[in-house]
């Protein structure tokens, strides 16, 4: 028998029974759909989280002082063994090959005072390439120049919030600002960068790194942050970094995490969170699957005549098996298709009505529950399709 | 005995069926040779045996012991799928209910075993439409089988029988659902096959039909107790 004439007979058994037919399918159909849609939202959940943490350009290298096998940091404040991460180490870095700038960061929480106003904000001492390692923007005046670290002058660059916080819409630039027991002078506002993961990142002020080593009393930095050139691979940066401080504090008192690796970790993460959702909507598949396990059970039981009747004409065992499986399989495929698209017009129109809800179907998803619906409708059609193909023909052509 | 030129050759067959503890003879030791071109009537009680040497003409039941050979080759110890092709291509089945797939119109009932053999569209249009033309069932075509009437089912059932131009026709019963006019029209399509060449077997317990019959098979109890062939009386 043909493929085509199978195909066209399968079609035309399911269209006999055009209510039922459409119920069965429409069970593979909602499971689809509720795949489909609970991925999507898993899928854009994944990728609005990663382009929050993307936001300050991918190719970073955090280098943090003392050797941490496991990730993350020690407490600030605590005193710990460890060699300290110096200016001079930061600007040796900057000299490396690829390296595109590499910002000494110390970080605090102090009072800041102007205006007559005081408010609490983060305090980041770093230097000029720090507008640069983080994809920052200056709304007005500039940025931290460039300069030794010796003669690290008390200038100030405000976030946007303190900015407005301190000054509203006065003009902040050459103000006097005290920040802890030093005084600054405000050369610049940066653009406003919204929220990431609930820290307001425009509640804050730049200072030179040197100065904030001054106002916290450290002897070291918190961290470094290097950047590299798009297309470079952040082993290679990340190896040149290590064998670089390696060389200047004799052996690896240090931690360098790429950001590269961060987000490997943290893409993990979220596709587990995808399949788990994902696998809630293939419950409802499965009672989809059921029911096609059902209707052709009953389809095997009201057509026993007719598969007496394709013996006694020349059909082969497996012909009949093959009859019956493209049934189910195109049942279920149907019921695929119906539901990709309930599927997808659900997933844009929850992105219609909710539009701050992250939700994306990628293609790959769509295709996928379609060769799922395939072969759920193969598997639940295997058990009808034995039965049938196995029937005694004389015992068939002589049932009612 | 069997020359080389029977068309069907039984030998000694036997067909048991175990109903509970109790065995039942269906066939007990049946020699039968049939030529080509002849027509026959298997007539008995029912339970007599004949619908089971039907099955077994068919090839839809094996012998629990004997051969069988269809046109010089033995075709009990075939493989199921070369039975199915066997089926196909030699045998044609008419049965009392006709068996017609009630979703498909008259023309792809009898296009059916055209399909299952696996024959190329453009070749099946083709016999299909010679086919309804033969039987009278042009205008027809595109009915389904609720509505026809129940001479037009058994003349589609009948095209799809011949429709691969088998060497053997059994039919069972052929006209037990039908009423005297309409089973007499069906009975004269069958003789004119005949007539044609085609080996004609007929199951029926209806005398006058079995009657009609050159050669009357009389079964009892899985025996065979009469076999007479009638001389055609009148020539002509």
């Amino acid at each position: 028998m043909l493929i085509a004439d199978s195909t066209k007979f399968a079609l035309q058994a399911i269209t006999s029974h055009r209510m039922r037919s459409f119920l069965t399918l429409l069970g593979i159909a909602v499971g689809i759909a509720a795949v489909i849609l609970l991925t999507s939202i898993g899928e854009g959940v994944h990728q609005f989280v990663l382009a929050e943490f993307t936001q300050f350009g991918t190719n970073v290298i955090g280098v943090s002082p003392g050797k941490v096998k496991t990730g993350g940091q020690p407490p600030t404040g605590i005193p710990t063994t460890a060699r300290l991460l110096t200016m001079e180490d930061a600007k040796s870095l900057k000299q490396l090959p690829n390296v595109t700038g590499a910002s000494p960061t110390v970080w605090g929480n102090s009072e800041v005072e102007s205006n007559g106003r005081l408010r609490r904000s983060t305090i980041y001492g770093v230097d000029a390439d720090f507008l640069h390692v983080f994809s920052s923007t200056v709304q007005i005046g500039s940025f931290l120049p460039k300069e030794g670290e010796g003669s690290s002058r008390a200038l100030v660059v405000l976030g946007s919030k303190l900015r407005h916080e301190l000054f509203g819409s006065m003009n902040p630039l050459g103000a006097r600002v005290r920040i802890g027991g030093l005084h600054f002078r405000v050369i610049g506002v940066l653009a406003a960068k919204g929220q990431f993961l609930g820290i307001d990142l425009d509640d804050t002020a730049f200072i030179p790194a040197a100065r904030a080593l001054e106002l916290y009393n450290r002897e070291g930095l918190m961290e470094i942050h290097v950047s590299y050139a798009e297309g470079i691979s952040s082993a290679t940066v990340a190896a040149a970094v290590k064998n670089q401080l390696k060389l200047r504090h004799g052996h690896e008192d240090f931690t360098v995490i790429t950001q590269e690796d961060m987000l490997k970790t943290l893409s993990n993460i979220l596709n587990i969170l995808t399949m788990a959702v994902g696998a809630l909507g293939g419950i409802s598949l499965l009672v989809g699957a059921v029911g096609i396990v059902t209707i052709m059970t009953i389809s095997v039981t009201e057509r026993t005549n007719e598969i007496g009747l394709l013996v006694a004409l020349g059909a082969r065992r497996s012909t009949i098996l093959s009859l019956f499986l493209s049934e189910s399989v195109m049942l279920a495929a149907l019921g695929g298709m119906l539901g990709l698209l309930l599927g997808a017009g659900l997933a844009q129109l929850l992105r219609f009505l909710l539009p701050t809800l992250p939700v994306h179907t990628p293609w790959s998803f769509a295709i996928g529950a379609l060769v799922m619906s395939a072969v759920i409708g193969l598997l639940a059609g295997v058990l009808p399709a034995r039965s049938a193909s196995r029937l005694d023909p004389i015992e068939a052509l002589r049932a009612e | 005995m069997a020359d080389s030129k029977s068309l069907i050759a039984l030998k000694a067959i036997d067909r048991t069926f175990y109903l509970g503890d109790s065995q039942v003879y269906a066939l007990r030791n049946v020699n039968l040779d049939i030529n080509p071109g002849e027509y026959i009537a298997v007539m008995g009680p029912s339970g007599s045996g004949k619908s089971t040497l039907l099955n077994l003409l068919g090839l839809l039941d094996r012998p629990d012991a004997g051969t069988y050979q269809l046109e010089g080759r033995d075709v009990t110890t075939l493989a199921p799928d070369e039975q199915a092709k066997v089926r196909s291509e030699r045998i044609g089945f008419i049965f009392q209910s006709f068996h017609l797939v009630p979703r498909l119109t008259a023309a792809a009932n009898i296009e059916l075993p055209l399909i299952l053999a696996g024959m190329p569209a453009a070749e099946r249009t083709k016999r299909v439409a010679q086919a309804l033309k033969e039987y009278g069932l042009v205008d027809r075509a595109q009915h389904r089988p609720n509505e026809l009437s129940g001479g037009q089912r058994q003349r589609v059932a009948i095209a799809r029988a011949t429709v691969q131009r088998p060497a053997v026709l059994l039919a069972d019963e052929p006209t037990g659902n039908l009423d005297r006019v309409t089973g007499e029209e069906v009975v004269r399509l069958l003789e004119a096959l005949n007539a044609q060449g085609m080996t004609l077997i007929v199951v029926t317990h209806d005398h006058a039909l079995g009657a009609r019959a050159r050669r009357q098979i009389k079964m009892e109890d899985g025996v065979i107790v009469s076999d007479i062939t009638h001389m055609p009386e009148q020539a002509g």
